[in-house]
């Protein structure tokens, strides 16, 4: 096969794991903030956390990787539960600016707690047998912690889709995003899934972190770096769209993969100007349900 | 503060009595002249506070009186820094307040310019929209080498002396009062806008937007022209900051220089000027001596004040004074 179609499904294979994972993490930020309108800057450190958590069972308590991913799921949600009661549910009604400062600020303090536990250098794990090493599919090879991470990410779309458009909760939420005060008044118990979605959001981020060690690698500073990202995935997708996040992942995904296997020194550039592009165009996003303008 | 009643037909009165100067606003300049003689901190530091009050100024205008909100304010601190940089680096164009002044001005247009386009819209995707152009200017710094350096920073600027007598010491005797004396201005220009009808308009806009507009109020030009200034005034910062350094890195585009700025403004109270000082000041200063030796005890306070800030203290340092010297008032009546 020639050269450029190898690179070009290279790009596109790495782009989509990529994309996998940033969907992973962000799903949860696009539908807390479509549900309850909070900018939370505080996500990067949600998954960040999670990631951390599945370094310290795998290293220090000896569990395989995949129950390591299920505990941070568990452990980032039911942390969340207290945090959004206590510090988020006061500042729903607030502006953005307040959001943004509280979040920020427990980005601030996570980032500090994880450096005083695990220090300043990103910690390594050792992957299990079975997504070590190389998938070989005939004019290439390509790492298998890939294609994990690309199926995870199909999976979880799945069961998200399924859990949103076919379940009695899924529906609720779905009330909940398009119309807060109409779905109080027909008797959803609005506060129960703020909380529900949110650890449940919280914990998909943790996963996400989990699932980030051996694919950009975690630091306390991951915190910040790739809140940027999880934030214009969310953005350029739409306020607690399923499907928009999941598109503007791949798009996105793609996108910065591509730019920097083309152009390492300045790939990073291309996707700020599509998500200004976008923005521009639709300032809700690809599936947004119009509040912003 | 006795509250008077002001006559609807004659609101010039109301704007005087506002812009009449209080005796406690002789106290930063006071205690920014103190500190030259006494050098409790050094020199050094002091310019760097002054920066940031200058800078911090700027942002007061757009957030604390138009009620913009913008994760991308390094854009035009970095536009002024980098375009003064680049006078001096490449064109020889050493002269320093003409340099500081043509920084600045390349930052205000490029602040009309997408000011024009991006105040069109609010709330969330206004917040993404700066932040994604803020991280754009930072990511086309980085691959424009040839003229801003890249990731390697600019160096190769040479700033004259001041009116060609006072040279950049090592210890910023003489970039301390050309600092100061360049806050001292944009202050002036700042206390002058807010305190006047126009002031008046944006405060009107920040509170509520639908009802400037139901009485006639140009919203958009009126916004986008107090971001015209906001961006110059940053581009002064920015511009200071690299004939202070004669070297300018990506840093002064990078997210966290946008994200530290709102946190200095906030800290110290918004939409009240002084906030900047009082942020910055303390800012500044407690980042001196936490941030080297314990970074992660500094970050952990930090993130504690911010979330504090938010739930309790809305109004900052300054809104908290106020309200104590509210509350011991109302102790002694």
């Amino acid at each position: 096969m020639s050269g450029f179609v190898t690179s070009a499904v290279s790009i596109f294979f790495d782009g989509l794991a990529y994309a996998m994972l940033l969907f992973v993490i962000s799903v949860g930020l696009s539908i807390t903030m479509g549900l309850m309108g909070f900018v939370n800057l505080a996500h990067g450190a949600f998954a960040m956390a999670g990631g951390y958590v599945t370094v310290a069972c795998m290293n220090m308590l000896g569990v395989p990787f995949i129950p390591a991913l299920v505990l941070a799921f568990f452990f980032v949600a039911i942390m969340s539960i207290p945090l959004e009661r206590l510090l988020y549910a006061p500042l729903y009604k607030a502006g953005e600016l307040d959001q943004v400062l509280m979040s920020i600020g427990i980005t601030f303090m996570a980032i500090a707690g994880v450096t005083l536990i695990f220090g300043p250098n990103p910690p390594a794990i050792v992957l299990p047998e079975f997504l070590k090493g190389q998938i070989d599919l005939g004019f290439k090879t390509f790492p298998t912690y890939r294609f994990f991470m690309i199926v995870v990410g199909f999976v979880m779309a799945i069961a998200l889709w399924l859990g949103f458009e076919r379940t009695i909760i899924g529906a609720k939420i779905r009330a909940a995003v398009d119309n807060r005060q109409m779905a109080q008044a027909v008797g959803i118990d609005v506060d129960k899934l703020f909380i529900l979605t949110f650890a449940l959001g919280s914990g998909l981020a943790g996963v996400g972190g989990g699932l980030a060690i051996d694919i950009v690698g975690i630091s306390p500073t991951f915190a910040f770096n790739y809140l940027v990202l999880f934030l214009i995935v969310v953005a350029v997708g739409g306020l607690g769209s399923l499907r928009g996040a999941f598109l503007a992942a791949i798009v996105l995904g793609v996108i910065d993969t591509a730019g920097k296997y083309l152009w390492p020194e300045g790939g990073a550039f291309f996707i700020y100007v599509v998500t200004v592009a976008v923005l521009l165009i639709r300032p809700d996003g690809f599936f947004g349900k119009g509040a912003s303008q | 503060m006795t509250t008077k009643v002001y006559d609807a037909e004659n609101p010039v009165v109301f704007l005087r009595d506002r812009t009449r100067w209080h005796w406690a606003e002789a106290l930063p300049w006071i205690v920014a002249v103190a500190i030259f003689f006494l050098q409790p901190i050094t020199l050094n530091l002091g310019v760097q506070i002054l920066i940031t009050i200058i800078f911090a100024l700027s942002l007061d205008l757009i957030l604390g009186y138009g009620g913009v909100v913008t994760l991308g304010h390094a854009a035009y601190f970095g536009a002024g820094a980098y375009v003064t940089g680049m006078l001096s680096a490449h064109l020889g164009w050493n002269e320093p307040i003409s340099g500081l002044l043509a920084g600045a001005t390349v930052a205000g247009a490029f602040g009309f310019a997408t000011g024009w386009i991006l105040l069109r819209y609010h709330g969330l995707a206004l917040l993404m929209l700066t932040l994604a152009l803020g991280i754009m200017m930072a990511e086309l710094a980085n691959v424009t080498e040839v003229w801003t350096g890249g990731f390697d920073g600019l160096s190769g600027i040479v700033i004259d002396p001041i009116f060609g007598i006072f040279e950049n010491d090592l210890w910023r005797r003489n970039y301390y009062w050309y600092s100061l004396i360049a806050t001292f201005f944009v202050f002036l220009a700042c206390r002058r806008i807010v305190n006047s009808a126009f002031g008046r308009s944006l405060v009107g806009i920040r509170e509520n937007t639908e009802r400037m507009r139901a009485i006639g109020s140009p919203v958009h030009l009126r916004l986008v022209t107090i971001y015209t200034i906001s961006a110059f005034m940053a581009g002064i910062a920015g511009a200071l900051f690299a004939q202070v350094n004669a070297y300018v890195t990506l840093d002064v585009l990078s997210f966290a220089r946008s994200g530290t700025i709102l946190i200095v403004l906030v800290l110290g109270g918004t939409g009240r000027l002084y906030g900047a000082f009082v942020g910055a000041l303390v800012y500044i200063l407690v980042e001196d001596e936490l941030a080297k030796e314990y970074p992660a005890y500094w970050e952990l306070g930090l993130g504690f004040v911010l979330v504090l800030t938010a739930l309790f203290f809305r109004q900052g340092l300054l809104g908290a004074l106020e309200s104590f010297v509210r509350f011991c008032k109302r102790l002694k009546a």
